[in-house]
């Protein structure tokens, strides 16, 4: 025990001089996650992220439901200065305003939306965005589906207009409603809104993201023991090889804890990032990081050498961040976002979610299991690769 | 009884047998040395000792007791310095040495004065604390010795620890390994340098694919294949009758002369020597010098493998 332990705080003495790792683990995340911030705009009225969006209301039906949603949501978003709102008296002066760049996004309202509703039927809500402006038709999206969730039977329909291009209102408008999969609104009132803000989705996002990188430099080391021939003085002295890849393990683990600990902190701090109850943030963490070193050891027990394994492992540190939502919405992958349910990055994200959604640590139960399950299965591949891994 | 002993060990690497029925043994304070070229069979060997790697067949026994690769406590009697440089290059060269002593299981306090007895013997103290990549090839290398020494081993091992070394550091690393046979240290040595067996070790193996082809002391080895010590006798005139002296000696092989020089051929020059001065000086030669020249283990090599240790 006390062998591990001493590899193990060996380990993080190398690692916390690693300038490379440093960088990975603090410096990139935390930049990525400024960025996509001021890109995007800060949320809880912190006003100064820079990020306005310009969209247009084309109101055909005037009733009680469309005014609840142009006052009730379009309007104090308007006061705290996010966005600018126009009105447009027909459906191609909407359209037109987009394709020209006056607005964003536009918001189409049909008339017998209320009344439809008030007679059970099924609505529509439609959303055109310009090409332009990716993220305010992505916030125009989730403003719509968040109003959609809390009205039954109001569908969201989004598509996405190209400058320039003089296309028909009526027809894009039929390619709204037949293309973009619309948001059917569930029953569970409880699911209404299981969404993190946007800081910290892109905080909590990228975090994980760099996790991978931070899981691939600590496991490297084991290559790198191998290079510099103390493996086999490791392998020699009297420490069993199990002994040897825990303390590896070990120190990846603590060092992915550490930065993601350091990241929750800064991103809260910096950026007003909101990761929810302390305790759940923990267990998606520890689970997450598990999960991710897990995930890396597996894969470095296949590969032959330092570079392979760093070769690999960024591959899929990537593909994993792109396909779990780690650096976009899950929701623009369209058909391919079932894949993001392979990936930890998702569970981590929709664990978040589901905290600041209702709060109660349980709601994190599965995600964490999941996590845990993933770990399980990278590390036993590990395991079960040592010998090859530890052949020095 | 020895404190290694190694019996009919084998490795192959698929079908080929890189380490073939090895067996030796190792007193305690004797130094043994595997002697054999590039690609014989020696780091394996030493490997599969210090368990780094499984072996086919045979056993091993350190200070009586059954060793295997997943035995710490035996582990802990060996002293392994790699043939590859091992060290941490970003750590400091006594951060390199504390580590690993606490990694042999020695308590804070002992890692830390060890450490500084260790960076003593090495002559390390005064670029204790500097990064070892910063380290010429020389010192990276007695550092590397240096660390085999921090658990006190009974048994130490060396894999051809004076490649590359000055041959300053090249004494002092025999030094150091002098010192350590001198307090009971029983050294296992490999090396394909002729001179640093002869030299450094009491009993030499002689391993060439795989096998140990012939084992014992220079002496055993060099008699064993037969060759002949020569006695070169240098004086002032009187050459031919000392010659006629020489010839009637039994033992004398073959006796020849040039200049004031004689040279003399017998099969054990230690023993024949104090005869030929008696004899010589019965005679009234005066002797200016006596050069005892022992066929050496490269000839033993070439004798044995029919190549030569090196190219
Ligand atoms: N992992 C391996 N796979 C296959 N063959 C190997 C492996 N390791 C060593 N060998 C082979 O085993 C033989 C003995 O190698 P070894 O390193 O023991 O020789 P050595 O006597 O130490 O040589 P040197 O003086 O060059 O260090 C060599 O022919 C080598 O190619
Ligand atoms: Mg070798």
């Amino acid at each position: 025990m006390s062998a591990i332990l001493t590899i193990l705080i060996k380990d993080l003495r190398q690692r916390s001089r690693d300038g490379t790792l440093l960088l990975f683990a603090l410096a990139l995340p935390l930049g990525l996650a400024f960025m996509l911030n001021a890109l995007l705009g800060g949320s809880s009225g912190s006003g100064e992220g820079g990020f306005t969006a310009e969209y247009t209301v084309v109101d055909e039906d005037g009733g009680d439901v469309a005014t609840a949603f142009t006052e009730g949501v379009l309007g104090p978003l308007e006061d705290d200065g996010l966005l600018t709102v126009t009105t447009a008296a027909t459906e191609d002066d909407g359209i037109e305003s987009v394709e020209s760049g006056d607005a964003d996004a536009a918001f189409i309202i049909p008339s017998g939306f209320s009344d439809s509703l008030a007679d059970g039927e099924s609505v529509e809500l439609t959303v055109i965005g310009s090409a332009n402006a990716p993220e305010a038709v992505q916030v125009a999206r989730e403003i719509g589906r968040a109003f959609a969730g809390e009205h039954r039977r109001i569908q969201l329909a989004v598509t996405i207009a190209a400058e320039g291009s003089d296309t028909d209102g009526a027809e894009l408008a039929q390619r709204a409603g037949e293309t973009a999969a619309p948001v059917t609104v569930e029953e569970d009132a409880s699911a209404q809104r299981r969404e993190l803000d946007t800081v910290t989705y892109y905080s909590a996002g990228t975090a994980f993201f760099f996790l991978f990188f931070a899981a691939m430099f600590s496991v490297n080391s084991i290559f790198e023991e191998r290079g510099n021939g103390t493996l086999a003085r490791l392998l020699a002295a009297p420490i069993s090889r199990p002994g040897v890849l825990a303390a590896k393990l070990s120190s990846a683990v603590l060092v992915g804890i550490a930065s993601m600990a350091i990241l929750v902190i800064a991103s809260s701090l910096l950026f007003g990032a909101d990761w929810g109850a302390p305790l759940g943030v923990a267990a998606l963490s520890v689970s997450g990081v598990l999960a991710a070193v897990g995930i890396t050891a597996g894969v470095a027990g296949f590969a032959g050498n330092s570079e392979q394994a760093l070769n690999w492992l960024s591959v899929i540190a990537m593909l994993l961040g792109v396909l779990g939502g780690a650096l976009f919405p899950i929701t623009q992958l369209g058909a391919l976002s079932t894949l993001s349910y392979f990936t930890p990055h998702r569970w981590f994200l929709d664990g978040l979610a589901n905290l600041s959604a209702d709060g109660s640590v349980a709601t994190v139960l599965t995600p964490v299991l999941v996590l845990l399950g993933m770990a399980a299965v990278g590390g036993g591949a590990a395991l079960f690769r040592m010998g090859r891994m530890l052949h020095s | 009884m020895p404190f290694l002993e190694v019996e009919g060990i084998s490795k192959s690497y698929g079908s080929t047998k890189v380490v073939d029925n090895v067996s030796f043994s190792i007193a305690e304070g004797e130094t043994y040395g595997l002697l054999g070229p590039n690609g014989a069979g020696k780091t394996t060997t030493i490997s599969i000792i210090v368990g780094i790697l499984q072996r086919d067949s045979g056993s091993i026994r350190i200070n009586g007791k059954e060793h295997s690769v997943t035995d710490k406590a035996s582990k802990a009697h060996i002293g392994f310095v790699p043939q590859q440089l091992a060290v941490y290059p970003d750590l400091s060269a006594v951060d390199n040495l504390r580590f690993f002593a606490r990694l042999y299981g020695l308590s804070r306090a002992d890692a830390r004065r060890r450490s500084e007895e260790v960076l003593e013997v090495i002559g390390l103290s005064d670029r204790a604390g500097e990064t070892v990549s910063a380290f010429s090839g020389g010192m990276a290398r007695r550092l590397n010795i240096g660390i085999g020494l921090l658990n006190r081993p009974g048994l130490l091992i060396l894999d051809e620890p004076t490649v590359g070394v000055d041959p300053q550091s090249r004494n002092a690393i025999f030094e150091n390994v002098k010192k350590q046979t001198g307090e009971g240290v029983a050294v296992l040595y490999t090396t394909h340098y002729m001179e640093e067996a002869e030299r450094l070790c009491d009993r030499v193996g002689v391993i060439d694919g795989g096998q140990i082809k012939a084992e014992g002391t220079q002496r055993e080895l060099v008699s064993a294949v037969g060759e002949d010590d020569t006695i070169v006798l240098r004086m002032d005139g009187g050459r031919e009758s000392a010659i006629r002296t020489l010839e009637a000696l039994p033992e004398t092989k073959q006796v020849s002369g040039e200049g004031s020089e004689i040279t003399m051929l017998v099969a054990d020059a230690r023993a024949v020597l104090p005869q030929v001065l008696d004899s010589l000086t019965q005679t009234g030669t005066v002797l200016r010098s006596v050069e005892v020249r022992e066929p050496d283990l490269e000839a033993v090599f070439l004798h044995l493998t029919g190549k030569a240790l090196r190219d």
